[in-house]
């Protein structure tokens, strides 16, 4: 099997960097940011997420083949959040519609 | 033999990409409740000990550095004694990740009363959100609970791994086991990775006035 070798300096800096960003976004919880801070703490999340797929996971040696089935998976995902979100965040932008019954008299009327 | 190695990582991730939609229903569902009740999962955030969260998020990181190292010993060709060293660090950090979790946090959760179903109780001064505070451990303790079934299947796959080691099974041509399981290994520590922030760390720990 001919896969690519990462040297073993590489691992050690990713290692220290996840390290790093670890104890980046624990002092930053201790700020008051406002929304600010769930927002830094995914940022960094996202960005150690990326350091473990390309290295450790070994992606960034990988096929096209292999990123594009993973993108699918992130981009499935996108789509679940996105749909979730967008009816439970936005419920109540506009008001109840009035109930049916408003419309008993105009009928009555035609009638 | 390339195209082997190939389609075992392909296979891998498939499978992986199973597990993206499998926790990202439970993140999903976390971030609805966390929209709904705000305060109440934001009180529920500062009741766990943000050093434990931290330290284990460490644990782990060291656990996937130790896991690309026995691939990478394979891979290089050294003896089986260095890939068997790495395969059992990387168990003894996941055995200390869950130990850390089960007995100094899952253990004084239940002595505080903080696990639902179990003498839960809702403390006065919580307030009027109170009532939604056990709403909060309710995901803490599936989300974290869920990731340790992971950790603990994992140990198991690498007690697996190590057997093979210890017969010779692995060299620099033949090393697929390993790497796959090295991506299933790193998928949970990137699901920690999210867990830890989620969890711990967005509930407003200022509010505490600085340290814990």
């Amino acid at each position: 099997m001919s896969g690519h070798v990462v040297p073993v300096r590489v691992y050690m800096g990713v290692f220290l960097g996840l390290l790093a960003l670890t104890a980046l976004t624990t002092w930053v919880s201790y700020f008051d940011l406002g929304p600010m801070n769930t927002v830094v703490a995914l940022a960094i999340a996202v960005t150690k997420m990326l350091l473990v797929i390309l290295f450790f996971m070994h992606v960034k040696y990988s096929s096209g083949l292999t990123r594009l089935v993973i993108l699918a998976g992130f981009f499935w995902f996108a789509i679940l959040a996105a749909l979730t979100l967008s009816d439970e965040l936005t419920r109540n932008w506009s008001p109840s519609p009035a109930p049916w019954s408003f419309l008993l008299p105009l009928i009555r009327g035609l009638l | 033999m390339e195209q082997q190695h190939e389609a075992a990582s392909l296979g891998m991730w498939v499978f992986l990409v199973t597990e993206i939609m499998f926790f990202g229903g439970l993140f999903a569902c976390y971030a609805v409740y966390r929209a709904l009740h705000l305060q109440a999962f934001e009180l529920g955030s500062r009741l766990l000990d943000v050093r434990f969260g931290a330290a284990n998020t460490a644990v782990l990181i060291a656990s996937s550095l130790t896991m690309a190292l026995a691939i990478h010993s394979a891979q290089t060709g050294k003896r089986k004694s260095v890939v068997m060293f790495y395969l059992v660090l990387t168990m003894i950090l996941g055995a200390a990740f869950l130990g850390i979790k089960f007995t100094f946090e899952w253990r004084h959760d239940f002595v505080d009363h903080l696990v639902p179903g179990f003498g839960f109780e809702v403390r006065p001064e919580w307030g009027a959100v109170g009532q939604q505070v056990p709403m909060f451990f309710c995901f803490y303790f599936f989300m974290t609970g869920l990731h340790a079934l992971h950790m603990i299947i994992g140990i198991g796959i690498l007690t697996v791994l190590t057997i093979m080691a210890s017969r010779g099974r692995f060299n620099e041509q033949y090393y697929a086991p390993l790497e796959v399981t090295g991506l299933y290994w790193h998928f949970v520590d990137i699901v920690w990775i999210f867990l830890f922030p989620l969890l711990y760390l967005i509930g407003g720990h200022y509010a505490m006035g600085g340290g814990h």
